[in-house]
């Protein structure tokens, strides 16, 4: 099977939708000539044209809308954010319009679009360019959220995102692009809505979503050393959640430890914490542990950046603390 | 009954305490949660507030005493009790006042020790009360170190009180129940518990602030080491035979009408055709079935069953029944079951051979008899505890049951009330059965299956007149009681049921 | 103080020609739209039966008839908030609009938007949207989905003079400019963005100025004339419709109610309003029908059949059963 990089899988799973679809276009800054900020549209222009691959000016608020107007009407819009970042200038139209659109008009119009661009904390871009935005989308209802964490998802997920005849924002991690899985060719259709199990175990639940889910997988290596036992879950989907199968691994290891990215205060760890100890309690030997980044806006210099963010000894610390060795 | 009350836990890392004043006086009436005392602990003042309803009716230590961790303060009961056989046990449990080194710690050491822990002993366990800064789960809090998993820490169990030349191992009752205060377990660790049959309260916990959690009940279980006084699970252990008093009426048959109407339901005759879906119901377990479901098969695949089958004269138990009644009025009904519990009780305390439980390693016998008593409601099977049975009045052990099998099908028992019992009885007479037999209640080593007392021909002094028999069937196990062993055991029961009176004695 | 002709902003000589044929249906519509929005405030006001926000056009009319009138069934039209006019005359019914307002299941959208989101998929009413100028771009959205696929259709977007100064009109022209798609923008300027006149929202109170910018075309006209609505932007849906070309309209009107029904209207005179009512653009419609010779006997049954309407729809809107169910609309399956 094919060893591909993330940003390669995005790349093939636009394509070939697009060659199965005329109405998919992708539309965002830099898209086409340019062959994208993150090279993730990367020679989609030569192979579609400027009409279906249309480089947009500095508007996010604009071309979002238009996005969300023309998906109203039949087509199945891409609307590339350069960074999530920049979705917060265009917020108003995916969560007053596009999420809302189906129920507004009682059924009658739906909004099949996606929202897509690298978000998460990056490389020593500060504050502003490094942060993570999910759990504001996760919020609302109408709205899917998709988060891959390896090419394998970013391919199945994105072409099923596509094809999901609601708004979905789908957020690929700035960090993961280079990364590489095996990803098999042609079609490639993952569900949304069903988190995978990425490592078993019997001893911890480590659960995670995009970045997170190879910090997790390296604490994991870690603690094996040690002789703990780790399982990783990615939830992969945030909205949909697939709480089945995250409870059903807190169930066999009776603890849990939940990782993001982001910020903790209302961060979607919360939720995912409390669904567990509602589904979960008499399971649980000890407390749902979180890691998060610090509740700060990310700093600037190297040493600093590494200090906010939530590292793999973090993780390895939150796995000991639930399972009461330290 | 009166009972001692030992020093409570009240901090995660306590072993002693000074018990600098009682708020209390001798004589006064307490209830649940009623400050008694103030206790010095190595964190700060504690206030000591008590769980039990009843008359302080001794203290066993005086102001400024310094006393073990679980140790006699004080008793506890109804006004007027006769508390010398527990004054007595007191003594020998060695609570009473430590005449022991008082202070352990150089006050100097101590007070900076209680400087740099005083905000957390105002506080619940460590652990829920992360600082701020550890936002990102990332604070270093560092508990008390424990065990790793795998590895059993050591000091799981807590120890049995060895001090005292007659404090035996098994009468933890008072000293191992080391304070009235809040059991501290994860939720697994009470679910885990309940599943292989560990008496949570005979677990010491090293989670933060002494939380019982899984690698602890595990560590309890593989070392079986758990006191199995305490040990029986949430359901009991037949064989889904429910029972309770036989001929009360007191027990809703709740299980059995549901069975019948089931095994009535008429199906439709049909060619010999392959039955397809539409031919049955899957009804998804409830959690209560499904441990019913497991300790009943660990039961009856693990403990080596005999089965002992005795018929016994029932008509002059049922005439001193009949006579109970009168006596007592209409305050409560006295039933066959009642007075079968108490038998067995009996006849336990004269042959404790058989109040005993197989330990891996050893035999235990228990010194106290706790009778359980099964009683079917609706989800399935639940084993209220008769504690003391032996030692409690007929009366009492009626009403006992009576109350005890009322919120068992409101499922209101508390996890104490179903946990302890040293022996079991079953009883499916009111539904007309004649003989069964039961399955063990681990770690138990017997369950007495009782039933109905029914009329038949006799031969009497040569005549053929009519006469009351009951069946009881011992089911023991036979790692702890051989066959013979049950057999003259089944022998004093038939004694004490056959000469009723007796049981008074 | 604001009075018709200090706003004027070209002479009525310019009064469009029309037959009665063309005008009565206009004039039937604004009156409906009229009495419409006359029982969906007495119902809101003295029933309780409608909740929420209820903003009313009374006395803009004109402009959401005359316009829709320029386009064809499959053309689609955009609106704000206050848009009960604009649904009616894309071809929605009164009953499903006041029902509902009166929040039934037999609403427009089952009770599930409401007076300030009515949708019509049927009549190509994309709806109505309660963020200022959030709907620009959807509007440039249809347009770019028309153009993207080469329908043909054009896109009508009505907004008031108090979106122009906000972020999604500003982006949503300037793509629409440089993508040069089938859009025409309709701002109807009704002189007051909620309670704040223009001379304190805008710096240049000439709103269509905007589209120079952008190398747009633009026009700006009097609102009061349903036929000089329905010829001015006519020429603007034509632009787009062949050229592929926006244009920028403002249409100068004037709403005699309040904002919403909250609005106690301290902010303007009755002076004023009643000025503005003697160019009610219902009364001069009403006038040049006669002027063009249609009698009183047909402009009474006209009358009467919109009064017979607007009783009926009332009526389907008070028996119609409560709004059921919300949760099939959050996700599509």
């Amino acid at each position: 099977m094919p060893v591909i990089s993330y940003r390669e899988a995005l790349n093939q799973a636009m394509r070939e939708e697009m060659e199965r679809d005329p109405d998919v276009f992708i539309m965002g800054e830099e898209v086409g000539h340019y062959n994208g900020a993150y090279k993730v549209t990367q020679g989609l222009l030569q192979r579609f044209s400027e009409r279906r691959v249309v480089d947009a000016p500095i508007a996010e608020m604009g071309f979002a809308g238009i996005g969300v107007g023309a998906a109203m009407v039949g087509t199945r819009p891409i609307i590339e954010f350069m960074t999530f970042n920049f979705s917060l200038v265009a917020i108003d139209q995916i969560i007053n319009n596009a999420a809302k659109i189906y129920q507004m008009s009682g059924g009658q119009y739906h909004v099949p679009i996606v929202f897509r661009g690298p978000g998460g904390p990056a490389v020593q871009v500060a504050s502003q360019h490094s942060q993570a935005l999910e759990s504001f989308y996760a919020h609302v209802p109408g709205l899917k959220v998709v988060m891959p964490s390896t090419a394998l998802d970013a391919k199945g997920l994105l072409k099923t995102a596509i094809r999901d005849d609601n708004p979905v924002v789908f957020i690929e991690g700035e960090t993961l692009y280079n990364t590489t899985w095996e990803v098999p060719e042609g079609e490639l259709l993952i569900p949304l809505g069903q988190a995978d199990v990425k490592r078993t175990g019997k001893d911890i639940t480590l659960i995670a979503w995009s970045k997170m889910v190879w910090t997790c997988l390296d604490a994991a290596k870690q603690l094996a050393d040690d002789g703990i036992d780790c399982e990783v879950v990615d939830i992969r989907s945030l909205r949909p959640l697939d709480v089945d199968t995250l409870a059903a691994s807190v169930r066999k290891t009776g603890r849990c430890v939940i990782t993001e990215i982001g910020w903790p205060v209302a961060g979607f760890g919360a939720e995912v914490a409390y669904q567990i100890q509602r589904q979960c309690m008499d399971s649980l030997d000890a407390p749902i542990e979180r890691v998060t980044s610090d509740d700060v806006p990310m700093p600037y210099a190297k040493n600093l950046e590494d200090e906010v963010q939530p590292q793999v000894k973090d993780v390895v610390g939150a796995v000991r603390r639930a399972l009461y060795l330290d | 009954m009166a009972q001692i009350i030992g020093l409570p836990k009240l901090s995660p890392t306590m072993e002693e305490g000074v018990l600098v004043r009682w708020t209390k006086k001798e004589g006064d009436k307490v209830s649940p949660g009623d400050l008694v005392a103030e206790v010095e602990t190595d964190k700060a003042n504690m206030d000591f507030n008590i769980e039990d309803e009843g008359v302080l009716l001794k203290f066993l230590v005086k102001e400024g005493d310094t006393v073990k961790l679980g140790a006699p303060v004080a008793i506890i009961g109804k006004a007027g009790e006769d508390i010398a056989a527990l004054l007595e046990q007191a003594k020998s449990a060695g609570g009473a006042p430590a005449a022991a080194p008082a202070k352990p710690a150089a006050p100097a050491a101590r007070g900076a020790e209680d400087s740099a822990n005083a905000p957390a002993a105002q506080k619940p366990p460590r652990e829920a009360t992360r600082p701020e800064q550890d936002q990102a789960g990332k604070a270093a809090v560092k508990p008390a170190p424990a065990a790793r998993p795998g590895s059993p820490p050591v000091g799981t169990v807590q120890p049995a009180p060895t001090k005292g030349a007659s404090a035996k191992p098994g009468q933890p009752a008072q000293t191992a129940r080391p304070s009235a205060s809040r059991l501290l377990a994860s939720p697994l660790a009470k679910t885990l518990a309940i599943e292989l049959g560990i008496d949570l309260r005979q677990v010491t916990g090293t989670g933060p602030g002494g939380r019982i959690v899984e690698r602890d009940v595990r560590a309890a279980a593989e070392g079986g080491q758990h006191n199995g006084h305490g040990a029986a699970a949430a359901e009991t252990s037949e064989t889904g035979e429910a029972g309770e008093a036989a001929e009360t009426g007191e027990a809703e048959p709740a299980a059995a009408p549901a069975a019948a109407s089931q095994a009535l339901a008429v199906r439709p005759a049909r060619p010999a055709a392959e039955d397809t879906e539409a031919d049955w119901t899957d009804t998804a377990a409830s959690n209560m079935r499904k441990r019913i479901a497991q300790r009943m098969t660990e039961a009856k695949r693990d403990v080596p069953h005999i089965y002992l089958m005795r018929e016994l004269d029932a008509a002059p138990l049922l005439a001193y029944r009949e006579r109970l009644n009168q006596l007592v009025g209409d305050k409560v009904k006295i039933s066959v079951n009642d007075l079968i519990v108490k038998a067995v009780a009996l006849a336990l305390r004269r042959m404790p051979e058989c109040n005993a439980s197989w330990q891996g390693d050893a035999i235990r016998q228990f010194h106290r008899v706790h009778i359980g008593v099964a009683v079917a409601i609706p989800e399935g099977l639940v084993t209220p505890v008769v504690r003391d049975a032996d030692a409690k009045g007929i009366g009492s052990i009626a009403a006992e049951i009576k109350d005890l099998a009322d919120r068992a099908r409101k499922r209101a028992l508390k996890v104490h009330e179903i946990q302890g019992s040293t022996f079991s009885v079953s009883n499916l007479g009111m539904f007309g059965i004649e003989r069964f037999t039961a399955i063990i209640n681990p770690p138990e080593a017997g369950i007495l299956a009782v039933g109905a007392a029914r009329d038949v021909a006799v031969v009497d002094k040569g005549n053929v007149v009519a006469g009351k028999r009951i069946t009881v069937s011992m089911s023991c196990d036979h790692r702890v009681i051989d066959g013979a062993l049950g057999a003259r055991w089944l022998t004093v029961l038939a004694e004490l049921i056959e000469k009723p009176e007796s049981l008074a004695l | 103080m604001s009075t018709p002709e200090s706003v004027r902003v070209e002479p009525d000589e310019l009064a469009q020609e029309t037959t009665a044929e063309e005008l009565a249906p206009l004039y039937r519509q604004m009156l409906a739209i009229r009495r419409m929005e006359e029982a969906a405030a007495k119902a809101y006001s003295q029933g309780g039966k409608i909740g929420g926000f209820l903003h009313l056009i009374i006395g803009q009319e004109a402009v959401c008839v005359g316009a829709t009138a320029a386009i064809q069934n499959n053309d689609y039209v955009v609106a704000t908030y206050r848009e009960h006019g604009h649904a009616y005359a894309k071809g929605v019914a009164a009953r499903a609009i006041l029902a509902e307002l009166y929040g039934k299941k037999t609403g427009a959208v089952k009770g599930l938007g409401g007076s300030m989101h009515l949708f019509d998929k049927k009549t190509n009413f994309l709806g109505g949207y309660g963020i200022v100028g959030g709907h620009v771009p959807i509007a440039a959205g249809a347009a770019f989905a028309s153009k993207y696929r080469g329908d043909g259709r054009v896109t009508l977007c009505f907004f008031g003079e108090g979106a122009s100064t906000i972020g999604g009109f500003a982006e949503g022209v300037a793509l629409a400019a440089l993508w040069k798609l089938p859009l025409v923008l309709i701002c109807e300027n009704n002189q007051y963005s909620m309670g704040t006149p223009l001379y304190r929202s805008l710096a240049v109170e000439d709103v269509s100025l905007r589209a120079l910018a952008h190398g747009m075309a633009r026009d700006r006209f009097d609102g009061d004339d349903v036929i000089k609505v329905k010829r001015r932007i006519g020429e603007a849906v034509e632009r787009a419709r062949t050229t592929s070309e926006p244009t920028l309209v403002e249409v100068v009107t004037y709403r005699f109610r309040g904002h919403s029904m909250s609005d106690p209207g301290l902010y303007r005179t009755k002076e004023e309003v009643e000025e503005w009512r003697r160019r009610d653009p219902l009364s001069r419609c009403r006038q040049r029908l006669v002027d063009l010779g249609m009698k009183d006997a047909p402009l009474d049954e006209l009358e009467a059949d919109v009064k017979a309407e607007i009783e009926d729809a009332v009526k389907f809107a008070e028996d119609s059963p409560p709004a059921d169910e919300y949760l099939p609309y959050v996700i599509k399956e």
